[in-house]
């Protein structure tokens, strides 16, 4: 699997905090590849550096090299706006706009300049299709977005992240908010657009990453101790570190 | 450290379930290869009754290791201690039912003395019987020198039973009356080392245990 995002002696620090240390990691293309770690091992701040979502929190310095597809994310000519266009992402809590189902979805492929009807109903309806939602609302596209269950509003989320025909999906711990049946949704869905995609998650629930991931990446203290095909890495660790947390035995 | 004392206390109970298993194994070896010797009735027929608490065993062994997996989720290592006990248990069992099929032999023959005196039948049992111990002992202490070693004992109890289908083989010719004896001498041979290739797989597993690979060391 080639790489499509790779960082090179990336080091992160917030103010005094060293928060990514030395990370020299390769994400394949059209796959998904799953972070682990426990809390502040720095998995959710290397995501957040795929998109610059780190650039708001003052005092943040970056040193080494993040590159999309070749192209250094944090180079001074490239610009956020379309870096997240390339780079969706979902978060813990779904966040749909106070708008329609519709419009939910419609609103970045409007920003994007998409402005006829039909198309705009294409592109909602393949996006709601890819987040397996499709069925549940294709008749409430006018009602508003609150109006669906937590699970349907975070498949809401995924789709309105698709729509933008991102090449990278980021997703920040994006089902640990849902009860078992919409995470089956969601994790089914990973699975059926992995294929399409590149898809970056954060969990918590390491069963989630041995389930849906192709590779999987755990961190501690900042740093990537092991990054493996998936079903190594939760097999036949090589690091000692490695074994004794996805073992429930670490802390 | 975290420990994860549910989780290590089912582990412990898994480890002793196969200790009890293997050393009751162990002796329904020795006592079916001591009834065959002696012309023993009574005790091969104990032998043939006490083949049903393996059976227990095993059972218990795959109730409490799937216990373990539904409420634990165990990966890596400690996944594989439970898949490994399954597949030992699993061992352990067919061993058993050797060790019996060794005691009906006995029955069969009726108190019959043999045309010869036993010698190789006693010598690949006592290989084996120390196989299923440091089997055993491999896979407590997760020793995977012990399992390579087990596959050199395997060597000599499958060289000894060639010698010793040789010899029924040149007894035959000489007393040909003898040849239903015999024949049941040669499948007690044939159990014995079908238990030490038994023996083996538990250290072909504990090294799947220790490395997550399998190797083959029953070729």
């Amino acid at each position: 699997m080639e790489p499509i995002i790779r960082t090179e002696k990336l080091d992160l620090y917030y103010e005094q905090f060293h928060a990514l240390k030395n990370v020299n990691l390769d994400i394949p293309e059209k796959a998904a590849t799953a972070f682990i770690g426990p809390s502040g091992c720095g998995k959710s701040t290397l995501l957040r550096t795929l998109n610059r979502m780190n650039d708001q929190i003052a005092g943040t310095r970056i040193e080494g090299l993040v590159s999309l597809a070749g192209d250094d994310i944090y180079d001074k000519n490239m610009e956020v706006e379309s870096l997240r266009k390339r780079v969706g992402m979902v978060f813990q809590q779904p966040n749909p706009f106070p708008k329609s189902i519709y419009e939910n979805v419609a609103y970045g492929p409007r920003l994007k300049g998409i402005s006829k009807k039909q198309e705009l109903d294409e592109i909602v309806e393949e996006s709601l299709k890819q987040a397996a939602l499709w069925d549940e609302v294709k008749d409430l596209q006018k009602h508003s977005a609150f109006g669906l269950s937590g699970g349907q509003q975070q498949r809401l989320c995924i789709a309105r992240a698709l729509a933008v025909k991102p090449d990278v999906l980021l997703m920040d711990e994006s089902t640990s908010a849902l009860d078992p049946i919409s995470t089956a949704k969601i994790e089914e869905l990973i699975r059926e657009i992995k294929h399409r995609y590149t898809i970056v998650m954060v969990t918590h629930n390491m069963h989630q990453a041995a389930r849906v991931s192709d590779k999987t990446v755990f961190f501690l203290n900042g740093e990537v101790i092991e990054a493996a095909e998936t079903k190594t890495l939760f097999s036949t660790p090589e690091d000692s570190r490695t074994e004794d947390y996805i073992s429930g035995r670490f802390g | 450290m975290v420990r994860r004392t549910d989780f290590d206390m089912g582990l412990n109970q898994l480890r002793e379930l196969l200790i009890k298993m293997g050393t009751r194994m162990d002796e329904a070896l020795k006592e079916a290869v001591e009834s065959l010797k002696t012309a023993d009735l009574v005790k091969a027929e104990e032998v043939i009754r006490r083949d049903g608490e393996l059976n227990v065993l095993e059972e218990e062994i795959l109730e409490l290791g799937s216990q373990l997996i539904i409420t634990q989720q165990p990966v890596a290592k400690d996944l594989r201690r439970i898949i490994v006990a399954f597949k030992i248990s699993s061992d352990l069992e067919r061993m058993g039912d050797l060790a019996r099929d060794i005691a009906k032999v006995t029955v069969r023959l009726d108190g019959q003395t043999t045309v010869k005196p036993l010698v190789d039948i006693p010598h690949m049992a006592g290989i084996a019987s120390s196989m299923i111990s440091e089997s055993l002992r491999s896979y407590m202490d997760e020793n995977t020198d012990l399992a390579y070693k087990m596959a050199k004992d395997d060597d000599e109890v499958d060289e000894l039973y060639g010698s010793m289908l040789r010899e029924l083989y040149a007894l035959l010719l000489e007393k040909p009356e003898a040849a239903p004896q015999m024949m049941l001498l040669q499948m007690v041979g044939r159990y014995i080392e079908r238990i030490a290739d038994h023996a083996t797989n538990i250290g072909e597993n504990v090294v799947f245990l220790v490395t997550g690979h399998r190797p083959d060391l029953n070729s």
